[in-house]
């Protein structure tokens, strides 16, 4: 699936994450911001990676803040911000939730 | 729980449904019911991200023995389709449908509830309703709202939009109010089915929030919505059954034993017949004395 537009979700608050999806050419590129990423940089990049793949987009660069987001917070923003990229906020993906 | 009309449903907390934090720690309070707010509490920008967070929480975290409500979006709203359908898939245990007017409303809400089940595989009638009154046609229509289908299993008044429609506000005694909590509680026990009363915000004034809350108590609602977890214990206190209460329902429920035992019908205590309204409130006062932990293994009261 094809990125349409840049979009937000989640903030910066504890206990959340606030990502940024945009286009991107070169695979699933995530830049994370973490103050836990030595213990779970790789566990948070993976649940946003598989979310991701679910959708279908194969490429975008990702801007990812971690406040300490448990992985049901992560696959909840990845969601919402993958859905408002692709326009189809309006159209839950249930194959994805 | 075994029975549904049995739970016990003192407190309902609110929770923001697009604040991770408050929903992930959503369990720890000991609340009886948790409702999760896609609502009024969730802005329209951030209504599909709330959605999605709920969902996923649901999906993944312990939320105990609590009941699980969620409040969804009207059905004159765009995101009230993809709530029902949202929250039916990811098994909540109640959905309840804001200002509430008529059983209409609610008839509707159960066609898109089943059709959601059928859709996702979920089993049918798996999913409760409960309304929330919020409006003097609400209060007018509460009787038939509470009755509008097998799936209600309780009715709460919303006290900030009604009294906004009755061209008045929420005063500290709550005189506004008394002719509406006592529609919604007549509704609701006509109906067989749980009364819960309105928030009470002013966190700072906790006299008056006991006042309200042993008010509502005596006139037989179930419990009382939350919007503070501080204010869980408050009720639970107020909702606690006393030493002689437990010890007389005890009596009660030892009678029941003994009539079972000896065959008998007619259940007496102290040369009494003990009658079903008896039987019934011993069973409840045994119930919350348990959950207000004054019982031991064996039911003894327990000297604090």
């Amino acid at each position: 699936m094809e990125i349409k537009q840049t979009a937000v979700a989640g903030t910066l608050e504890s206990s959340d994450i606030q990502i940024m999806l945009s286009k991107g050419n070169h695979g699933i590129e995530i830049d994370l911001e973490s103050d836990v990423k030595k213990q779970f940089g790789d566990q948070i990049i993976s649940v946003i990676t598989t979310t991701l793949k679910k959708f279908g987009i194969e490429n975008a660069k990702v801007k990812a803040v971690d406040k300490g987001a448990l992985d049901c917070v992560i696959k909840a923003r990845t969601i919402a911000v993958a859905q408002r990229a692709l326009k189809t906020t309006d159209q839950p993906a249930w194959e994805v939730l | 729980m075994a029975n549904n009309d049995e739970r016990l449903r003192r407190t309902m907390m609110f929770v923001p449904g697009n604040n991770p934090a408050m929903v992930k720690d959503a369990g720890i309070y000991g609340a009886d019911s948790i409702m999760f707010d896609l609502e009024d509490a969730v802005s329209m920008a951030e209504k599909d991200a709330a959605r999605d967070l709920v969902y996923e929480a649901l999906q993944s975290q312990d939320y105990g023995d609590a009941e699980l409500v969620v409040r969804i979006n009207g059905a004159d709203t765009p995101y009230y389709a993809n709530d029902v359908k949202a929250m039916v898939k990811a098994g909540v245990d109640v959905i309840r449908l804001p200002k509430t007017e008529s059983a209409g409303m609610i008839h509707d809400l159960e066609k898109d509830v089943l059709a959601a089940e059928k859709q996702f595989g979920r089993e049918e009638g798996s999913t409760h309703l409960m309304a929330a009154i919020e409006s003097a046609k609400g209060v007018l229509n509460a009787p038939e709202i509470a009755a509008a289908s097998d799936r209600m299993i309780g009715i709460a008044l919303s006290a900030e939009d009604y009294t906004t429609d009755m061209k008045t506000h929420h005063y500290p005694d709550g005189a506004e109010l008394s002719f509406a909590r006592n529609m919604v509680l007549h509704a609701a026990r006509a109906a067989g089915i749980a009364a819960f009363d309105t928030v009470f915000t002013n966190m700072d004034d906790t006299e008056g929030f006991y006042r309200e809350t042993r008010y509502i108590h005596q006139l037989g609602f179930d419990g009382k919505s939350l919007v503070n977890p501080r204010q869980i214990a408050m009720v639970n206190k107020v909702y606690e059954p006393t030493q002689k209460e437990i010890e007389n329902a005890k009596n009660v429920i030892n009678a029941i034993e003994e009539a079972k035992m000896k065959g008998s019908g007619v259940i007496s205590m102290n040369g009494q017949m003990v009658d079903r309204p008896v039987v019934m409130r011993a069973q409840r006062v045994m119930k919350l004395a348990k959950a207000s932990n004054l019982l031991d293994e064996e039911g003894n009261y327990i000297e604090k």
